[in-house]
């Protein structure tokens, strides 16, 4: 195990793949001298050259498009998107193309891409710049969708990534680059899709949550114990599609109280895909219903307090455990 | 709507006599198969949209009968001209159409979504120029792989006013791949005249991204033969893409649904006179290549094949219910690959 923070992961998780499989290359726009907009390329131009470490136009629908080919052709194409919020100008070629290719062919094609973005609010950036659309693209058939934590597990899932015969749009809360872990050393260690990890246990409700939002359940959960003398199973998704319910559906069947936590809106969101599936298999367990503590129904404002207002918070969930009771 | 005045290409390789033969014979399979198709379709044996192919033969013909066999192939949705042309077998497309087993797609891509890897045919895509990044991603697949086959991607007119189109040109040029862009310019995007549509010629817009680029006779297989098989030498030596405008014409509405109120019969009636077929027909009997009796040999021929493509089709079975959820992603073998 090595310390190291959640870009160093990535980026090593990309070096090693690299080195291991040369169908693997990178692109994206400045992924290479300038290091990537969050630093994660940053050493990979020298290491590999320009071929493996392509600089592109800002082009996103280009892009992508080009990676679908490219993996078509054989490669394992990594498009990185500078963030989420540009991957709506790249929709047509993730949707209509990526996820549908395999199985609109009858299975002669597939399309083992890594789709890269940075997600999240949180940094004053404004309404265009400060979405969450994890929830978005696990809407979709025939996407992987992954949503690390911590750093080491972002290790494992990116390598798995690659390995992957199928698109997988891999998200990166910015709020948790510079975020440290213990990242395992064995090159070979890859994390499976569609196992969530319990990431702390208790008895008194289940909290659900995936990328930044596992850290929220984790800090809510301290609070309950420090202030309240409750304890919390504190779930981390880790993949959001394909999704591990039965772990979830188990802390609940003991825990009798759920809330699922998440960055995005809460109005149609994934979260209320998780509450729905514990309705469905779980009912007769719950002592309350299901609560969903989640992003303000506004697109994000500027101003700083607005903003925060707009967030869930540690707060928020502790808040909706308190109201269960 | 005016075509205007095709701009003269140098000539490659002319076609030998074999050669024509087999132009003639894959242009004629394309009309009746398409004919056979919209009679399909009012029996009620093909669903969905249907864009047919009729009158723009040449193209097909013409720019695939220049490619090699490890070259690789991703067009929009007026596709099964493409398909035959490539050589995909007319059973299989038809019983796509059909919906069956039997189809290309084992019945789940439709008449816009022909694939089939085994001719490195890659698909024909419903969303107008979303397969133009593709070809992208094709030549630089084999641009990294040091490997010199092309990419042809065959596209309509109205793919020029998408944003995908311009990405797409952009990026070939400036990583110089190899890729053919073929724009089967065929006067209408649905029924919208393509002058009406776009501030410039397209093959002036393709021009101003920097690669050699030239409008030509789309009904003329033997001219867009030549200028497809220049296209591919050029872009095979490493000097990047090289884009073709083809005037071209569609016979039939813009699908099985159209109303066709945007035109006149005499405009049809018109470009008909300029038929592909009948063009090279006539010049192949002045040069003693082919007569009346054995074209209409010829004839017939194609149309026990259409027959036998319809029998093969209606034969397949329906694919099972059980197997709604086959192929949504190919499975992970773990840790071979
Ligand atoms: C992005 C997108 N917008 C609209 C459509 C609907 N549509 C299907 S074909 C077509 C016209 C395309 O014309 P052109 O590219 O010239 O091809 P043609 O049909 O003439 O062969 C339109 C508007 C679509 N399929 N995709
Ligand atoms: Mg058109």
């Amino acid at each position: 195990m090595t310390e190291m923070r959640m870009r160093d992961a990535i980026r090593e998780a990309m070096r090693e793949e690299m080195l291991r499989d040369d169908r693997v290359f990178l692109m994206g726009e400045d992924i290479g001298a300038y290091g990537g907009s969050y630093a994660c390329t940053r050493g990979l131009l020298d290491e590999f050259g320009p071929e493996r470490v392509r600089d592109t136009p800002i082009s996103e629908s280009g892009i992508v498009g080009a990676g679908v080919g490219a993996a078509l052709a054989g490669f394992i194409p990594m498009v990185e998107i500078m963030t989420i919020n540009f991957s709506l100008v790249a929709l047509d070629q993730i949707v209509n193309n990526a996820s549908k290719l395999h199985y609109m062919s009858g299975g002669q094609v597939n399309v083992p891409l890594v789709l890269r973005m940075a997600s999240g609010g949180g940094s004053q950036l404004g309404a265009t710049h400060s979405h969450s659309l994890e929830g978005m693209f696990a809407h979709f058939p025939g996407l992987t969708v992954v949503c690390p934590a911590f750093p080491g597990d972002a290790k494992g899932l990116l390598k798995r990534s690659f390995r992957e015969p199928n698109p997988v749009v891999f998200i990166e809360h910015t709020a948790l680059y510079g975020a440290r872990g213990e990242v395992p050393d064995d090159p070979d260690h890859l994390v499976e899709f569609g196992q969530a990890a319990t990431v702390r246990s208790g008895k008194d409700v289940t909290l659900v949550g995936y990328s930044g939002s596992v850290h929220q359940c984790y800090r809510a959960a301290d609070m309950l114990a420090e202030e309240h003398g409750l304890t919390a199973d504190v779930i981390d998704l880790r993949t959001i599609r394909p999704l591990d319910m039965s772990s979830v559906i188990r802390s609940v069947r003991r825990t009798n109280r759920a809330v699922v936590v998440e960055d995005d809106w809460k109005f149609g969101g994934f979260a209320g895909e998780i509450a729905a599936q514990i309705m469905e298999r779980a009912f007769d367990w719950l002592d309350a219903p299901v609560a969903r503590v989640a992003g303000k129904d506004v697109p994000m404002p500027y101003n700083r307090n607005l903003e925060y207002a707009a967030l869930p918070s540690e707060e928020d969930v502790v808040e909706a455990v308190l109201s269960m009771l | 709507m005016s075509v205007g005045q095709a701009i003269p290409t140098m000539v490659g390789e002319p076609p030998d006599d074999e050669l024509q033969q087999r132009f003639l014979y894959e242009m004629l399979l394309i009309r009746r198969f398409e004919e056979k198709c919209a009679e399909m379709y009012t029996r009620g044996k093909i669903r969905g949209f249907l864009h047919l192919y009729t009158g723009e033969e040449a193209c097909a013909v013409g720019a695939i009968n220049a490619l090699r066999d490890d070259d690789k192939i991703v067009t929009h949705y007026r596709d099964h001209g493409h398909a035959l042309a490539r050589g995909v077998e007319p059973n299989r497309i038809m019983a796509e159409l059909f919906a069956r087993v039997g189809g290309t797609n084992e019945g789940r891509g439709g008449s816009m979504h022909i694939f089939d890897v085994s001719k490195n045919f890659l698909g024909g895509y419903a969303i107008v120029a979303g397969h133009m990044p593709i070809a992208v991603g094709l030549g630089l697949a084999a641009n990294l792989s040091d490997e010199d086959w092309a990419a042809l991607c065959i596209f309509g007119d109205g793919g020029v006013g998408e944003g995908e189109f311009h990405e797409a040109l952009n990026l070939a040029a400036i990583w110089k791949l190899p890729v053919v862009w073929f724009c089967e310019n065929n006067g209408y995007g649905m029924g919208v005249p393509f002058d009406d549509s776009l501030a410039n010629d397209v093959y002036k817009i393709a021009a101003a991204y920097q690669m050699p680029s030239v409008r030509i006779d789309g009904m003329d297989v033997l001219e867009v033969y030549s200028a497809t098989q220049l296209a591919l030498a050029h872009v095979r030596e490493g000097n990047g893409p090289y884009f073709i405008e083809a005037l071209t014409y569609r016979y039939r509405g813009h699908s099985m649904a159209d109303p066709e109120l945007y035109r006149t019969k005499a405009e049809v009636e018109e470009y008909r006179k300029r038929d592909a077929i009948e063009r090279l027909k006539r010049s192949m009997i002045a040069d003693g290549l082919i007569d009346e009796p054995t074209y209409q040999a010829l004839v017939a021929q194609v149309d026990a094949e259409v027959d036998e493509a319809v029998a093969f089709a209606d034969a397949s079975p329906e694919p099972g219910l059980h197997t709604l959820y086959d192929h949504i992603t190919k499975e992970y073998e773990g840790e071979s690959g």
